[in-house]
């Protein structure tokens, strides 16, 4: 195993906001058609991290490789056509533009001219907004937004999909069906999940990562992460030793 | 089926316009004929502002740097060759690399939209006061004399394309701006519905998602700033055709600012908002202008105010949004794609309009 390329590896990665470091030292890897979940308190570095990935910030020091390709330093629309989608924290939606023709972008980018109406008919299947494809998106609600946001990422077929906080705005009957539709496709791509609801994690989760501070706290099954004494006491705010 | 209609109804909008520009010579007076020319050659002005502006994003200020750019070149052109027609090609290749140079710098360089505003003005006064100071015998391009302030005289008209011995009467002068204009709008309108025309727009809508999908936002606006740059080239022509006169004051801050009022005016987000934004504008100025009663700026700025405070999307996309809300009453309702399409920024369509197609 250790001869195989990992799918994602960052090496000693550094990233500071003048006096802040955001991340620190962090050493991540990632194999094919793994599924990860990043958790952490808020301000731990996480959201920065996917910034660094995708391209959205170049990290102050340390490396970064795509199946042993370096990416750091690269623009996103680089990293992008690499082969690695996000969703973002905040939905990064085209707001005046309707949810067929968001679907619709993301997929012509990859699909095949005579794949590509199915591919975009099956994405809006998927996230159930096909009674909506006409809408534009501003007048959607947050959590329909974020289900075009998810859509989107899919439609590009990426083989790496970074997920920040999809969970979040989402009705209870929503989480479970975005947890389904993750192991789902965790089936064919590797998937890096940050979220903030545990109930929602164990769904999901084989390997959890915890960050602190900006640096990697625990890298363990989700079991014992979630029975760790110091990862209970940084979610309840008490000092930890790391 | 609502989609199939809409388009019918389009072409048929495009054959009466047709029709319109072809028989317009026998029912307008000579003096009318001219003016309507002049304003169709600004509408391409107009046209080129509300590609960039209204669809990519790009709000420029010195879209009459590459008019006066255009216009001079057709002028310089069109006196070294005394035919027009490599006059008017120039007319569009030269503003459109001289916008492939700024843009380049400006969009690679990742300056800001408001910086952008900022260059492009200056560009404007640069190449004013440069061709301004131009007075005087040692400055000529080939047999072509700049004229510093004065301008170029007697630049020579349209002629039947590389006929010179068969220049264009004021009647076929108007055909060919008025089929410009219309295969100007048609071109833009067929871009923006081509999957680039579509990123164009969504590159507007949200810059950070269209990277993170792998599209480069900055090689899109600047290829849609060189497709204005041309378009304005064009339109200088156009204008320099009118009038056989070309001077520095084309480069004129007043113009520029003038554009974009005919665009908040006819309607930010529409092609067909900035055309007749431009033919309204003019001719109110015009007509303000042969009585000498108002100032004509300031009734300008008086329209301004009013539609900005009554009708802030603009005449065209007021229009299309009463029409839409009516139709949504009826069983059919209009097709929400090409509402998306004509989208402005902030120009939501009220969820009940276009949520029933």
């Amino acid at each position: 195993m250790a001869e195989l390329t990992p799918l994602l590896k960052t090496e000693h990665l550094t990233m500071r906001f003048g006096g802040v470091v955001a991340n620190d030292d962090i050493c991540f890897t990632l194999q094919e058609m793994e599924l990860r979940c990043l958790i952490g308190p808020n301000g731990a570095g996480k959201s920065t991290f996917f910034k660094s990935l995708t391209g959205q910030q170049t990290p102050t020091s340390g490396t970064i490789a795509f199946r042993g390709q370096p990416i750091t330093g690269k623009l996103p629309h680089e990293i992008a056509r690499m082969g690695i989608g996000i969703k973002t924290q905040v939905p990064n939606v085209f707001n005046g533009l309707s949810v067929r023709e968001n679907i619709w972008l993301a997929a012509r980018r990859k699909a095949t001219p005579n794949g590509l109406p199915k591919l975009v008919a099956s994405v809006l299947d998927l996230i159930r907004l096909t009674p909506e494809s006409e809408r534009i998106v501003a007048t959607l609600s947050h959590g329909q937004r974020q289900w075009v946001e998810i859509g989107m990422v899919l439609a590009a077929e990426p083989d790496l999909i970074l997920l920040d906080e999809p969970a979040a705005g989402m009705t209870d009957e929503e989480t479970l069906r975005t947890a389904d539709i993750i192991r789902d496709i965790n089936q064919s791509r590797a998937i890096v999940v940050v979220e903030h609801d545990m109930a929602f994690i164990r769904l999901i989760a084989k390997t959890v990562t915890v960050f602190h501070q900006g640096r990697v706290l625990i890298e363990d099954t989700v079991d014992t992460v979630l029975a760790d004494q110091r990862v209970r006491d940084v979610y309840l705010g008490k000092k930890v030793a790391a | 089926m609502t989609h199939r209609l809409s388009l019918i109804a389009q072409a048929l909008a495009v054959a009466i316009a047709a029709i319109g520009i072809a028989l317009a010579p026998g029912y307008l007076e000579i003096f009318t004929l001219m003016q309507v020319t002049l304003f169709a050659a600004m509408a391409v002005l107009s046209l080129s502002l509300a590609f960039i502006w209204g669809y990519g994003g790009i709000l420029s200020f010195g879209q009459t740097a590459f008019f006066g750019l255009g216009g001079y070149t057709y002028a310089i052109a069109a006196i070294n060759f005394q035919d027009s027609t490599q006059g008017i090609l120039l007319a569009v290749f030269i503003p459109g690399v001289f916008a492939a140079i700024l843009g380049y710098f400006v969009f690679y360089g990742r300056i800001s939209d408001v910086y952008l505003g900022v260059i492009t003005l200056t560009v404007t006064l640069i190449l004013f006061n440069v061709i301004n100071s131009t007075s005087g015998d040692e400055y000529h391009i080939g047999t072509a004399m700049l004229g510093g302030f004065n301008g170029i005289p007697a630049v020579p008209t349209f002629n039947m394309p590389f006929d010179p011995e068969s220049p264009l009467s004021p009647e076929a002068s108007w055909w060919a701006t008025g089929s410009i204009l219309l295969i100007v709008y048609l071109g833009l309108r067929l871009l923006l519905a081509s999957p680039f025309g579509r990123v164009v727009v969504a590159v507007r809508e949200n810059e950070t998602r269209a990277s993170l999908l792998g599209y480069d936002p900055r090689m899109i606006r600047l290829i849609s700033f060189i497709i204005g740059g041309a378009v304005a080239g064009l339109a200088g022509a156009l204008y320099v055709n009118w009038g056989a006169f070309v001077g520095p004051t084309i480069f004129s801050l007043s113009l520029s600012a003038e554009i974009i009022i005919w665009i908040t005016i006819g309607g930010l987000g529409t092609l067909l908002g900035p055309v007749l934004g431009c033919f309204l504008i003019q001719y109110i100025v015009a007509s303000i202008g042969s009585q000498q009663t108002f100032n004509s700026n300031l009734v300008l700025g008086a329209v301004l105010i009013v539609f900005v405070l009554l009708l802030p999307k603009g005449l065209v996309p007021t229009i299309r949004d009463l029409i839409l809300r009516l139709m949504a009453k009826k069983p059919q309702a209009g097709s929400g794609v090409t509402a998306g399409l004509t989208a402005a920024p902030g120009n939501l369509h009220p969820a009940g309009a276009s949520s029933h197609g």
